[in-house]
């Protein structure tokens, strides 16, 4: 048993962290945000150059030999910041789709782009009906000559807006809802057919709704075998489960603290309301909802190699521990704060925003309740 | 015990309803769920002018001041339809707060001349209570009213200081406010309660935008403000006593069921809409629970609130069982509005335009799932003001159980 980091990690975690302390301060993060792009392409740059991007990919790829734990150090980091750039996205989803189902071509001709920070991706999956279930699909992929034509749509694609490659889930075969016959595809943003309607989330970030009109794509966008999809996007959701956990976990870690210190220094009645008793355990309920969720966060990290079944248990359960904790956590440190909690201006409620956001990526805590139940 | 309504109540409620079904703007349909930083200031007061013109603007007050001298049951009642038909709510702080205050405490001078405008809705009021070191303990507001007499301006308060949090204080008119008169005396018996002109010089109002991004409350800074004595209410250092009458008054319309009621509804639609594996949400066994357990305890809210009301006709006021309504009220409205976010699936991701957006903006997702999430990070906001649940629990546990 050891839950210790090696110092790599050590040091991957200090190099976030004093890039984010530097760059990433409240203010910047907040005026970026309001800006028509919403994010800060240079700043994508320097995590390239600071070897985020190749953190968890193996050397043979062209990465620095990491894996899941590199990607949660860097989100739980990210978390603690609010970082809106797409590396879950990119890094933790199109990575992981390459590097589980790509071919030795895909993954060379892809994977440094990802490395060195020139493409964006971004993961069409959900659509409108489709709520939670990965294979609830109406978007299909009929073959066409060596290659296919896409048609469908895709909802709340985060991200999108700044990509420029896609990963698009859609039936080659069967029924909506049928496990069989999800097929992945790698599709260009820029390519014909695919239009986008941008807008922003609550937590600052950009989407984008996709409709996809007869888009060609070659037999070579295909990642994995056909219609046998379903499990590979489950395995990397988890693992986007497993950076999302850790992404919670940091926002919770701040909002702990700077509650705790709000509450050492706002003074009511004459003493600092943390005096109240009431308050008190308000707190200490807050910091423990903290520990099981970083339990839990380790343990979905450690185990994203273990058999299905095993997987399944350990993400949707971190995700109902950072889901309900999440809650807890945000709803409180807003509360504790009084008025002031309610602010703009304010971290505490962006935090908040961020936590309740990443309740509902990939499928709340009832969603997950129930796949953990089916799953044990 | 009889909880029914009588022949003549049910006459009423039509009467009611019908008066509503043919008055209320069409163009405010569904006002009732933006919320107030997001209306402008004629939306917000086009209902309280036709209720004034129809003579129901305030059914609460006595009838010589302008009340209807309806029943407290009539009054359930017109809240209930009000509620049923989603009108927009009305601003409390004139019709309930100051008002009442002024009608109670005022002299005859202040009424004729401030009630008038409360009724018509000419004057806004806002509410100037809390300051940045004076929130949950009000008692230790600072903002300081200096009387002086001179020949040139009369009898006035020089008033110093700044309040905060002031609800829509950028449309205001007037703020109720409270000062401290006498820097000496115990927290509670050196405070007044001033009447203050917003556009009398030295006033300066900064907004303060909310995390669902909503511009409804303020900043309010005084600088040497001049203050006419005569719009001091009651006695000079007597003011918390009035504040404590306004606040009474301020709960035991919090409990919002007929609100909650329609929330609920709505709650019920957009999960019946929301569809998991082709099948309706509302269907699955984890969300009916949950909106069963929310009707219950509202059910259990609204008796709750009919006992406290039934008591208050029999001459007892608002006691401190009133804040069984504030907290659980606002409990019951804060879980409404989490589970929407629930319900709604991923496009409680998107961020809906605010008011001054130029209508271009695209939107998608059903219309049901616009601002669900801004909502409920919103309804945050009720647990924290009009006397935090923290300080309601105090209350509870020191006025009734005594500890
Ligand atoms: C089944 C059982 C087996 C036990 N076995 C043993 C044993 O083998 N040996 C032994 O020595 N003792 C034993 N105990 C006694 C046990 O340790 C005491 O019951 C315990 O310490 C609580 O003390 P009390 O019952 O006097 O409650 P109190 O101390 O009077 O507490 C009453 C309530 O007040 C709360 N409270 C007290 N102080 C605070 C505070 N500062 N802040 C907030 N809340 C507070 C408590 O949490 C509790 O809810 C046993 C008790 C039980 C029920
Ligand atoms: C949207 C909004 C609108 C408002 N509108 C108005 C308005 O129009 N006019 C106006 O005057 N004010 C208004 N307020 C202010 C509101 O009344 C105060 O925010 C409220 O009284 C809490 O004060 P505070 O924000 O300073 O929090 P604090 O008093 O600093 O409290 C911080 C936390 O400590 C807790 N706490 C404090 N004391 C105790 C205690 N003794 N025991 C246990 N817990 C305690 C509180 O419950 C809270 O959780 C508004 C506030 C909001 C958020």
């Amino acid at each position: 048993m050891d839950f210790s980091f090696t110092e790599e990690q050590t040091l991957l975690r200090n190099t976030v962290q004093s890039l984010l302390a530097d760059k990433y301060d409240f203010d910047t993060r907040r005026k970026v945000t309001k800006t028509a792009d919403g994010w800060r392409p240079e700043m994508w740059a320097q995590f390239a150059e600071l070897g985020l991007l190749a953190a968890p990919f193996s050397e043979e790829l062209g990465g620095l030999g990491g894996g899941a734990i590199e990607n949660m150090i860097v989100m739980e980091e990210f978390g603690r910041h609010l970082v809106v750039e797409p590396y879950v996205e990119t890094v933790v989803i199109a990575g992981g789709f390459l590097r589980e189902g790509g071919t030795a071509a895909q993954q060379e001709a892809l994977i440094p782009g990802i490395v060195g920070g020139e493409t964006v991706w971004a993961f069409a999956y959900a659509e409108p009906q489709g709520r939670y279930n990965l294979a609830d699909l109406t978007t299909t992929a009929k073959k066409d000559g060596s290659g296919y034509t896409i048609n469908g749509y895709k909802a709340v694609v985060l991200g999108a807006p700044w990509a420029q490659k896609l990963i698009v889930t859609a039936r080659t075969s069967g029924g909506q809802r049928d496990r069989d016959g999800v097929s992945v595809f790698i599709v260009d943003k820029s390519a014909a057919g695919v239009s986008t309607r941008d807008y922003p989330t609550v937590d600052g970030r950009r989407a984008s709704e996709i409709t996809f009109e007869n888009v060609k794509v070659g037999a070579d966008a295909l990642i994995g075998a056909e219609g046998k999809g379903l499990p590979l996007v489950e395995k990397i959701t988890d693992e986007a489960i497993a950076a999302l956990s850790a992404e919670a976990i940091g926002c919770m870690k701040e909002l702990n603290t700077a509650t705790v210190e709000y509450c050492k220094t706002r003074k009511q009645f004459g003493v600092p309301i943390g005096k109240f008793q009431v308050l008190q355990h308000r707190m200490v309920d807050m910091f423990m909802a903290h520990e099981q969720s970083v339990s839990m966060t380790y343990m979905v990290n450690l185990k994203l190699g273990e058999s299905d079944v095993e997987r399944t248990k350990a993400a949707a359960g971190a995700k109902v521990q950072i889901g309900k904790a999440g809650r807890f956590v945000g709803q409180q440190a807003v509360q504790l704060h009084g008025g002031m909690g309610m602010t703009d201006e304010l971290n505490v409620g962006h935090y908040f925003k961020r936590l309740t956001m990443i309740d509902t990526q990939f499928g709340n805590v009832d969603h997950q309740l129930k796949r953990y139940s089916e799953a044990a | 015990m009889d909880m029914r309504f009588s022949p003549e109540e049910l006459a009423f409620r039509d009467e009611v309803r019908e008066f509503i079904a043919s008055n209320y703007p069409q163009e405010l349909k569904g006002g009732a769920r933006r919320s107030r930083g997001e209306m402008s200031k004629e939306d917000i007061l086009r209902w309280h002018r036709i209720l004034y013109k129809k003579g129901w603007i305030v059914p609460h007050w006595p009838v010589e001041y302008g009340g209807t001298g309806w029943t407290i049951t009539q009054r359930y009642i017109w809240n209930e339809e009000n509620a049923r038909a989603e009108t927009s709510p009305l601003l409390p702080f004139g019709l309930s707060m100051v008002g009442p205050v002024i009608y109670t405490f005022g002299n005859e001078e202040q009424k004729k001349r401030f009630l008038p405008g409360i009724l018509s809705g000419d004057d806004w009021w806002c509410q100037g209570y809390s300051e940045p070191g004076s929130g949950s303990d009000l008692a230790s507001l600072r903002t300081k009213a200096v009387r002086a007499k001179n020949e040139k301006d009369g009898d006035h308060y020089i008033v110093n200081g700044g309040k905060t949090w002031t609800t829509l204080a950028q449309f205001a008119d007037w703020m109720f406010c409270l000062v401290r008169t006498d820097p000496n005396a115990k927290a509670q018996e050196g405070i007044s309660f001033l009447l203050i002109d917003m556009k009398t010089p030295g006033i300066t109002v900064r907004p303060i935008i909310t995390m669902d991004g909503a511009h409804e409350v303020n900043e309010v800074f005084l600088e040497d403000v001049k203050v006419p004595a005569e719009n001091l209410i009651g006695e000079e250092n007597k003011g918390w006593t009035y504040a404590k009458f306004l606040l009474g008054n301020e709960r035991s319309g919090i409990a919002g069921v007929a609100r909650s009621k329609k929330a609920i509804e709505r709650l019920k639609n957009i999960a019946n809409a929301e569809l998991i594996d082709g099948a309706p949400l509302m269907k699955t066994d984890e969300f009916s629970r949950k909106v069963a357990e929310l009707e219950i305890d509202l059910s259990a809210l609204e008796v709750t609130e009919l006992r406290t009301l039934a008591a208050e006709s029999k001459g007892r006021g608002p006691g401190p069982e009133a804040s069984i309504l504030k907290i659980k009220g606002t409990e019951i409205q804060q879980r409404i509005t989490e589970l929407a976010v629930e319900a709604v699936g991923n496009y409680a991701m998107v961020q809906a335009p605010r008011m001054e957006a130029t209508g271009n903006e695209f939107v998608p997702g059903p219309d049901y799932s616009t601002g669900t999430a801004q909502d409920y990070f919103n309804m945050r906001k009720t647990s924290i003001y009009g006397g935090s649940n923290e300080i309601q629990h105090n209350i509870i546990a020191k006025m009734v159980l005594g500890l």
